[in-house]
């Protein structure tokens, strides 16, 4: 036996002895309890997801928030709200905490009305693209054949569309509206999904635990739903948080193009529209519309990034080094620590590099 | 349909003649069928009830395609699968379903065959939910006794597969196939994954629950000695075909076929003075693709014994007597006289008490083909 055998057998001995590795204490960890403690580690997706449900408490209370102001959504002040020249007044003055827009309404009372539209544009639109684009993916993926090739076209064909184009005579037919924003936004969200899905599901049905459920004599609405579903909630769950700030910006510039949420309603990407031809007297006008809509999607697309680094396993070493080098910093700084952190940084260097490229 | 002589016997399965083609297909666009893949080629066999018919092979020889096809998962090309004399190898879908309670399977690898995403409760409790005998607390009762029943804590059906190890998860696959209280289970190499110390648990498990349940099993494994200790009978299959079958004592003490001789010749043998004392049969080149198998006897390309007639004829699997096994004969072959009329055989189903045998020229008892093949290599050196 050598040295190094009988040192592991007696360290082996040593727990038993002491009893410290007992089975029914370690404590078994799923795939999200570990996705949420990586993410927890994260401090750029914890602020993401801090100023996220800011926004959405922000959007709920937005009508609370209209009354402590004592300022409508869509009541113009003329008498406060403008001065003089009849232009809009800057940030602070009369009340005004955001300053007013070029017809006197409250700046900060339209932002909040407008982040509600985007939001719900935005969470709306995902969830019916994210169902239809698991449904159609699973089908296409599981069933093959003529269901694939029917399925997999269609979907390569919405891809393919010009979806600016599209949104131009759908508004110009129908005329523009909320319900037009949500169905022209999830037609063109839900493909993308589908794809994913479908790949995923065509690697996912080889496995010999699907070969078992059809021996077991589950049909194939039960393999997809219980067998290949939970095997796929990862990835759509980066995609579909991906997908989110991609229908807020959709939204705002369909709005921008006055082909999306009309006047009196606030929406970002119309009080953008208004706002260029006063930003030269008015910069808020611009800026805070801007500013929240920067913010929305930013904070998104960096929760997004976080989670798909929280699902995906080879970051873990990363993980690991950032939460060594927090320990480091906190205690006084040992040798042996300071060698391992180098020793991951490497590492952690080259998978970061990895990813980008 | 049915054929009603199996229902009264000891036969629990007959297969009837199947043949299991895959297509190979080719282009893009287009795509078109440009060969079959003969995976099982006209294979027949018996399995009879309370016991265990074993299947060896090497990779490639169509064991698993046969126990799909037996376990109705794939469709077969031709022949018949009977079941309690009832054939389930034209069924649909729903009218296999009550059918699929008296078949069950345990899978190779307890890594893939067990959903990563499910807890162990809903994987061994998917059966009583897909024949709906049983919900809510009645199915986690039921689950429970099972996860003890095949040695699991019962407390632990709220686990991941992933918190398991490998013979844990072995025992859920065979929690699984046992829920629905099957007749057959079809073993697809349940132990080759596992470590040897595991397999032997694993193994008595399964024959503690032959015994308890009077199970049947379709044991598929490429470890010989495995399958001797498992097995009443045994089939040896290559190539698509059954070359040999017979009681495993039967088979392990007198091997007819040269495939069966070198296979038995290749196992490992863990008694240092046998291993030394027995000759290696080292069969020249690699197995014939099964898109376009040898014709006549599928083994003649590396058989140590092939003569022209192996070529032509393909052999028939019947049963040899020692005692027909005259040097005569293999004159008579020799001589490229149409051994047909002269073959002694019966024939025979492999999964019976017969020791059946697809060869023109069986191995004598004491026969070496150690000789035969090195005159075989050196033959093949001199022409190249």
């Amino acid at each position: 036996m050598s040295a190094f055998t009988e040192a592991r057998f007696e360290a082996h001995e040593a727990e038993e002895a002491s009893g410290i590795p007992q089975p029914s204490q370690v404590q078994g960890r799923t795939q999200w309890q570990l996705t949420w403690m990586r993410l927890r580690s994260d401090k750029v997706s914890m602020i993401a997801l801090v100023v996220i449900v800011i926004m959405i408490i922000l959007a709920i209370a937005a009508p609370a928030i209209a009354s402590l102001t004592g300022h409508a959504v869509n009541t113009a002040y003329p008498v406060n709200g403008e001065n003089a020249d009849g232009n809009p007044v800057p940030p602070g003055t009369n009340g005004f905490i955001l300053g007013t827009d070029s017809t006197g309404r409250d700046l900060l009372v339209r932002i909040l009305y407008g982040a509600r539209i985007s939001l719900f544009v935005g969470i709306v639109t995902t969830l019916i693209a994210t169902l239809l684009g698991v449904g159609v993916g699973l089908m296409a993926g599981y069933f093959g054949g003529i269901i694939d090739t029917v399925l997999a076209r269609f979907t390569d064909a919405v891809l393919a569309f010009p979806y600016i184009v599209l949104a131009l005579a759908l508004a110009a037919v129908f005329g523009p509206s909320l319900t037009i924003i949500v169905v022209m936004i999830t037609f063109f969200s839900w493909a993308g999904i589908a794809r994913i899905v479908r790949g995923q599901t065509l690697s996912i049905k080889e496995k010999e635990y699907i070969e078992a459920a059809r021996s077991l004599g589950a049909g194939p609405f039960r393999i997809m739903f219980f067998d290949i579903l939970p095997n796929l909630l990862a990835p759509v769950l980066v995609v579909a948080t991906l997908y989110i700030p991609n229908a807020v910006v959709f939204e705002s510039t369909l709005s921008y193009l006055t082909l999306g949420i009309q006047a009196p309603t606030p929406s970002w990407g119309n009080m953008l529209s208004d706002a260029q031809n006063f930003y030269q007297v008015a910069w808020w006008y611009l800026v805070f519309p801007a500013v929240a809509l920067l913010i929305t999607t930013l904070a998104f697309n960096l929760l997004g990034d976080g989670i798909r680094d929280a699902m995906d396993p080879r970051t873990e070493r990363l993980i690991a080094a950032r939460r060594l080098r927090r320990r480091v910093r906190r205690s006084t700084i040992k040798r042996e620590n300071k060698e391992a952190l180098e020793s991951l940084a490497v590492g952690g260097t080259r998978a970061e590099t990895g990813k980008k490229g | 349909m049915a054929t009603a002589n199996d229902t009264d016997g000891d036969v629990l399965v007959r297969v009837e003649n199947v043949v299991k083609y895959f297509p190979v297909k080719a282009g893009g666009f287009l795509r078109h069928t440009v060969g079959q893949v003969h995976a099982v080629d006209d294979v027949s066999l018996v399995i009879e009830r309370g016991k265990t018919l074993g299947l060896v092979g090497e990779t490639g020889s169509g064991k698993s395609t046969l126990a799909r096809c037996v376990a109705g998962l794939i469709p077969v090309t031709s022949g018949r699968v009977f079941l309690n004399g009832t054939d389930i190898s034209r069924l649909s879908r729903s009218a296999m379903r009550p059918l699929r309670r008296e078949v069950q399977m345990i899978f190779q690898d307890p890594y893939s065959s067990l959903n990563p995403r499910r807890r162990v409760g809903a994987i061994i409790g998917d059966p009583f939910a897909i024949h709906k005998t049983a919900t809510g607390a009645e199915r986690k009762r039921m689950v429970q006794e099972l996860m003890e029943r095949v040695g699991l804590n019962p407390e632990h059906f709220n686990r991941f597969p992933a918190e398991f190890s490998g013979g844990q998860r072995q025992r859920i696959g065979v929690a699984r196939a046992l829920a629905l209280r099957p007749k057959l289970i079809i073993c697809d190499e349940p132990v080759s994954a596992l470590d040897v110390s595991i397999q032997a648990q694993v193994l008595n498990l399964l024959s503690d629950l032959q015994t308890e349940y009077g199970l049947s099993y379709l044991f598929i494994a490429h470890d010989l000695e495995v399958v001797r200790h498992v097995s009443d009978k045994v089939a040896v299959m290559y190539l698509g075909r059954i070359g040999e079958a017979a009681p495993a004592d039967a088979l392990y003490g007198q091997p007819r076929h040269p495939y069966t001789v070198a296979l038995l010749s290749a196992a490992p043998a863990a008694d240092p003075d046998a291993a030394a004392a027995r000759q290696r049969i080292i069969l020249t080149g690699d197995v014939p693709s099964p898109i376009d198998p040898p014709a006549g006897c599928r083994f003649h390309p590396r058989c140590p014994k092939a003569e022209d007639i192996c070529r032509r004829v393909e052999p028939p699997l019947v049963t040899h007597e020692d005692s027909d096994l005259d040097p005569a004969r293999t004159a008579v072959g020799t001589d490229g006289q149409p051994l047909e009329e002269a073959g002694p055989g019966v024939p025979g189903i492999p999964g019976g008490e017969a020791h059946v045998t697809a060869c023109h020229f069986p191995v004598q008892p004491g026969e070496s083909l150690a000789s035969a093949s090195a005159a075989t290599i050196a033959a093949e050196r001199e022409s190249a």
